[in-house]
């Protein structure tokens, strides 16, 4: 029997909390002014100050894509965005993507019903958002262009084909839109 | 995650004293591994730099007919750049091979060569790690070491680099432009990643108040013979268990220069000015290609999980340099090997 | 009015689940939440000495630091922290009970802040000294210590002595890794203190009511106290069955604090829960040179915790296959170190059947025979075990449509004979087979007079398709259209729900369905028959119908009474029916799904890299409520076997006991780019002799056998034989008889 001492170790460091930062950003077209501590993800902004719980956390790590939303018009994974470098940014979310319309349904969110392209939902907005980011890329042409750019969104429930399925639908219903 | 501060930095300049003020501090430009890190609790800068709105944006032709590319430009923008998708289609085809789309869009330039090892202990504070805990000894050479490095290790650390981009940037042998206290310096790419010797915690010679500005691209960028072919376990979204960018300039039937670099296999993008310089002259053809694969992995060492890496790599380097001379380079969204 | 039962019918949870306003379990925002940060034992075995939580409590905004210490009172009997899944007999792991570590990754403290980035950041200043001591992680270490569990499969005739008579004999050993469920939203918990002792929680669980009475036990609570949820669960595969650690850590919380709290666990700390076990499996086959079985012997030893005996049906699953007048089963469990290994997407079936359609494609070569036919050869119209015919079978149908669509009849047999330019080919099949359970559920339906219909049971959508299927099973039911009818679910003050797993869930909530509906007519019928003048007078029961809105008499829409009509003359402004699904034991058959899974591998020759470019998945399964959702069921199941048999594996470094890929970057599943195409089709299997309705389930059957049907494409692609789990580039390379020798002994011999 040996001992053992585990997490820490010894640390030298303060047990202040970081001081808060106020930023704007333009969430889902609407004007938001926060006070935000540096160590608050854009994700655990979105989900436990915004109520944004649309976007998900699946890994926190960037490797899974379920956080996947649009920051200006780009795709990024939100779990390894600090919200505070974000100043003056303009995210969509899955909420947001059908122009706030609570109603309406973006070309992508009618597709995955569709080819149902999803099980269990968990991944899906972060799909979603990831094959918006995809599509306005201009990139992908072909159905191996399309797995080789969704990668980085993993769907357990393996609806792959169907979310390949999908995308190709809806970048045909809107006509090569950028 | 630790309770660090955080501040801006104005302008080159100022993010050179700010870092210089704080010997804990670190800049923060994509975040995309630094943030993972400090979720693992294995980086705890006690404050952050943000960088991003430094001016290091820019993507433009050199005097001498290169391409100077800012510390700050995305990923993806860099892959997809025009000047680098026609005159540099390694480094786009490398860029591509990496991560996915959603972190190229967020990982700077500079950020890419200063990712750290993706080595399982390096991540897992639990053990042992002479990178992450200088002294405290290296868990992968007697553990799960099957993606770990089989070329310049050393006893402290068998880690490897993780990044697809410098695998490319060292073929093509970029220079690595940097700001501190003292002014600018350049760093030829070979130069930039460190082996891990005994000091393992130590990547790269950028010294701890530098900031990387910029990545130069010489004039001569292989368009025309090249390829970079990654291996691994998965076909998309995995770290590499080797891969090869390869660079040929052929003329008249026979390599007239030739460049070699492997990823995955150890600590640094791994070149053999050797095994280039046997292909200089020669007609290209696989007893030629199997010769300079030999003499890159004459000293390579395999350990309990990862020898087989040694035939992979000979074979990954035979056939990347074939997919190079024949001008069919692996094109990343196509899964099967050309 | 045209049936919805059997159309491709979206999910009527689609657009919740594409807008984000389905809410999981972590996902509650609720005034006053505190957050839960878990701190986990970095220790395997051993006692915790000391945990220093003064630097952690000196944080600003920190709460609470609970631990075995100071947490609120629990129960101290085993039978207490049991649930409807438990293996039996065992001592179920306890969180925060005491100071023993009994697995690495224990959680040991839960440390409470007003935000999760202050409990996330004091987790890591939590100090802990502990007693360490020596640990036993690796089932290769153990094989000798393990015990043979009882199983019910008894052995048939002298498995031995045939198989030592054999014209031919295969044996060979097949291992299958650790491999974790990583259901891509985390296990998470948000309970909710309501002031009066009472609770609301919202898990992540594939079974409310399980979960119900789990805390009632543990902590002493009365049922009619304790509301668990789970309106959506983003996949669980099993982890779920049974209760996680995150509720209970929660629920300490929100008794301590009196307020609520959420615990969302990292993807990291889901390497603490569940998994499939890491088995090996030892198979040994005689046949007769004209491809006869004689004998079939299957030996399984698996890991397990010291505290709890978890086995699975991985052996007897030759005796629904194939005929064999000889056989013996044998399980063993080698206890180790480790939390208690769970139920795993067709857990039993998808690692048994993987070894014993590998040793039969293997037999197959050895007989030089076509695999596809020796299975046709050793067919089985009869359970063996029991002797007993099945309900349906239409297995033989599996294989010949999905060897059509697949163009099985263009396959060269010789290994490394197929190619396309660089990549050798590889043609694999397998088949599939698993239970076709049902299981007593109750449902309740609730009329009004709007004509709007609410069906409602306990039971959890994980991403299968309950949701959609109660909706059309019961707009059949009730002629009505399905965008007319809510489900709801995930409730445990809903009626009476086992958890959702087996795939059983679709047939038996289709019964309760039905006869609920069927309640609901005879009081339609009945107080329309009060009606004056009513065109209903004298008609029975079973001589009328609900459709379209009306109850009508059968193949007579002209004597019909809008339903709106009855309620509001009878002044009757709403109808609940609730009943159970009621099913008639049937002990005179077998009741299973099959299938045929044909995949298509591409080997780059000189450097390995494996694709599977095409997969053929045939499956009988009864009758499909769903062919949309059901397709997607088995698709899933295909890309899980294709993960199965090329990515997975937990990689555990035995030295610390620790799994070293505890994320999902190098834990290692199937991504966009791994799944090409993948063909389902449904073979007609009308079956009127297991329910009225002939429903069976697809849940598990989709991946049965797809990781044999890939390594037998492997092999036939490249001439290696890859027994050990996942089958990744450097196998492939593998110096013959070397690296698999150990585990993967195999040799086939001829008298």
């Amino acid at each position: 029997m040996g001992s053992s001492i585990g997490a820490a170790g010894s640390r030298s460091e303060s047990q202040a909390k970081p001081a808060a930062i106020s930023i704007t950003l333009t969430v889902n077209g609407e004007s938001r002014t926060l006070s935000v501590a540096p160590w608050t993800t854009l994700l655990d902004l979105l989900r436990d100050r915004l109520d944004l719980t649309g976007t998900k956390k699946g890994c926190d790590h960037g490797q899974c894509g379920a956080c996947t939303v649009l920051l200006d018009g780009r795709r990024v994974t939100s779990c390894l965005t600090l919200a505070v470098m974000k100043d003056g940014a303009e995210i969509v979310t899955i909420e947001g993507l059908a122009n706030g319309d609570a109603d309406a349904l973006h070309p992508l969110q009618k597709a995955f019903i569709e080819h149902d392209a999803f099980q269990c939902g968990y991944c899906t907005p972060g799909q979603i958002c990831s094959a918006a980011g995809l599509i306005a890329e201009g990139r992908a042409k072909t159905a191996d262009d399309i797995r080789e750019l969704m990668s980085g969104n993993i769907c357990r429930c393996g609806a792959y084909p169907n979310i390949v399925a999908a995308i190709q639908e809806a970048m045909d219903a809107m006509g090569g839109r950028r | 995650m630790n309770n660090f501060a955080y501040s801006r930095a104005a302008d080159v300049a100022d993010a050179v004293r700010q870092i210089a003020a704080d010997r804990n501090a670190k800049f923060i430009a994509g975040g995309t591994n630094l943030i993972d890190l400090m979720k693992y609790d294995v980086e705890r800068p006690v404050r952050l730099i943000d960088i991003t709105r430094l001016p290091l944006r820019a993507v433009e032709e050199t005097r001498d007919g290169g391409v100077r590319v800012g510390a700050l430009v995305p990923n993806s923008d860099l892959a997809y750049h025009p000047l680098i998708e026609a005159r540099y289609p390694l480094l786009a085809s490398a860029i591509l091979a990496g991560a996915s789309a959603q972190l190229r869009n967020m990982a700077s330039t500079g950020g890419n060569l200063l990712q750290r090892t993706r080595c399982l202990y390096f991540y897992d504070t639990a053990t042992p790690c002479n990178k992450r805990e200088p002294g405290s000894g290296c868990s992968a050479i007697n553990g799960i070491n099957r993606t770990n490095a089989i070329l310049g290790t050393s006893e402290a650390c068998i880690a490897t680099h993780p990044s697809d981009m410098c695998v490319a940037l060292a073929a093509l042998e970029a220079t690595v432009h940097v700001a501190g206290p003292s002014g600018e310096r350049c760093i030829d790419f070979a130069d930039f990643h460190r082996l891990p010797g005994d000091t393992p915690d130590r990547d790269t010679n950028l010294e701890s108040q530098e900031i990387i500005t910029a990545i130069e691209l010489p004039a001569k960028g292989f368009a025309e013979n090249h390829s970079y072919l990654k291996i691994r376990d998965r076909l998309s979204y995995a770290f590499a268990l080797v891969s090869v960018a390869a660079a040929l300039e052929i003329n008249g039937g026979r390599i007239r220069d030739a460049r070699l670099a492997l990823g995955g296999v150890a600590h640094k993008p791994w070149r053999d000015r050797e095994a280039e310089a046997l292909l200089q002259g020669a007609v290209p053809e696989r007893t030629v290609f199997a010769k300079a694969a030999d003499r890159l992995l004459r000293d390579a060492k395999g350990y309990a999980h990862n020898a087989f890496k040694i035939d992979l790599a000979r074979r990954a380097i035979i056939r990347t340099l074939a997919q190079a001379a024949n001008a069919t380079p692996q094109i990343q969204s196509v899964k099967k090997i050309r | 009015m045209t049936s919805s039962i059997g159309t491709a019918t979206s999910r009527v949870d689609g657009r919740a689940k594409v807008t984000g306003r389905a809410k999981y379990a972590g996902e509650f925002n609720v005034p006053g939440l505190a957050y839960g940060a878990v701190v986990m034992s970095t220790i395997t075995k051993g006692r915790i000495a000391r945990i220093d939580t003064t630097q952690a409590l000196k944080v600003e905004g920190v709460i609470d630091i609970l631990t075995h210490d100071n947490r609120p009172p629990m129960a101290s009997d085993d039978k207490d922290y049991s649930d409807d899944v438990a293996p039996e007999g065992g001592s179920p792991f306890r969180p925060l009970y005491d100071d023993r570590i009994r697995f690495n990754r224990q959680p040991i403290a839960l440390v409470l802040a007003e935000d999760w980035e202050t409990a996330r950041f004091a987790a890591t200043l939590v100090q802990v000294h502990y007693e360490v001591e020596g640990f036993a992680t690796d089932l290769h270490a153990e094989l000798e210590r393990a015990r043979a569990v009882d199983k019910p499969v008894k052995p048939r005739g002298d498995a031995s002595k045939a198989l030592a008579r054999a014209a031919l004999r295969l044996s060979a050993d097949y291992l299958i890794p650790a491999e974790y469920h990583n259901p891509m939203e985390p296990f998470a918990a948000t309970v909710i203190w309501d002031g009066d002792g009472k609770l609301t929680i919202h898990d992540k669980t594939q079974g409310v009511q399980n979960v119900q009475r789990y805390v009632c036990g543990i902590f002493h609570l009365k049922p009619d106290d304790v509301r668990v949820t789970s309106p959506f669960v983003g996949g669980a595969f099993g982890s779920g069955l049974r209760p996680q650690y995150e509720v209970v850590l929660a629920t300490l919380g929100a008794l301590k604090l009196k307020r609520p709290v959420r615990v969302v666990l990292t993807r990291e700390e889901m390497y603490g829960l569940s998994y499939r076990p890491m088995t090996l499996e030892r198979l040994a086959l005689g046949a007769s040179a004209e491809g006869a079985l004689d004998a079939v012997m299957h030996e399984a030893i698996a890991m397990t915790s010291r505290n709890e005996d978890f086995s699975r049906n991985d052996t007897a699953w030759a005796e629904l296959l194939y005929k064999s007048s000889n056989a013996r089963y044998v399980h063993k469990l080698a206890a180790l170190d480790v939390v208690t290994p769970a139920d795993m997407r067709a857990p039993g079936a998808a690692t048994g059947v993987y070894a014993l359609e590998c040793a039969m494609d293997e037999l197959a070569v050895a007989l030089k025979l076509d695999p596809l036919e020796l299975r046709l050869r050793c067919y089985s119209e009869r359970d063996q075990g029991s002797g007993q015919p099945y309900s349906s079978k239409q297995l033989r149908e599996c294989y010949r449509q999905g060897a059509e669509a697949f163009g099985w009849a263009k396959r060269n047999a010789a290994p490394r004979s197929m190619r396309d330019g660089s990549e050798l080919v590889g043609w694999g099949m397998a088949t599939g087979v698993w239970e076709a359970l049902q299981m007593p559920f109750a449902t309740r339906i609730l009329l009004t007079a709007n004509g709007h219909v609410e069906v409602s049971c306990a039971a959890t959508d994980i991403g299968t398709g309950t949701y959609t299927v109660m909706a059309q099973v019961a707009a059949d039911m009730l002629g009505a259209p399905v965008d007319s009818i809510t489900v709801k679910l995930g409730d445990s003050s809903l009626p009476q729900a086992q958890v959702e797993g087996g795939s059983w869930t679709a047939a038996s909530v289709a019964h309760a369905i039905a006869n609920a509906a069927d309640d609901l007519r005879k009081e339609l019928l009945a107080l329309a028959q009060t009606m004056p003048n009513s065109p209903l007078q004298g008609l029975k029961l079973d001589d009328v119908v609900l459709a379209d809105g009306a109850i009508a008499a059968k193949g007579d829409t002209r004597r019909s009474i809008g339903l709106a009509d009855v309620m509001r003359q009878a002044g009757v402004e709403r109808i609940e029916k609730e009943r159970g699904s009621d099913f008639k034991e049937d002990d005179k058959h077998a009741h299973n799904t099959h299938s045929a899974v044909l995949a298509e591998v591409k080997v780059d020759e000189e450097l390995g890299v494996i694709r599977v470019t095409r997969v053929v998945n045939a499956v009988a399964a009864g009758r499909i409520i769903n062919t949309k959702t059901a397709t997607s069921q088995i698709m899933g199941g295909v890309v899980w076997g294709i993960g199965m048999a090329l990515h997975e594996e937990a990689l555990v470094d035995h030295a610390f006991g620790r799994v070293m890929n505890a994320n999902i970057a190098e834990y290692h599943v199937p991504v966009n780019a791994d799944i090409h195409e993948v063909k389902v089709i449904f073979v007609e299997e009308p079956d009127s002799v297991i329910n009225p309705l002939g429903i069976k389930g697809v849940g598990e059957i989709g991946i049965v056998g797809v990781a044999a049907a890939v390594a037998n494409a492997v092999y036939h692609a490249t001439g290696t034989r890859v027994r050990d789990l996942p089958i990744t580039l450097d196998k492939l390379a593998r110096p013959t008889g070397s690296g698999d020798l150990e585990l993967g002994q195999s040799r086939a011999a001829k008298q």
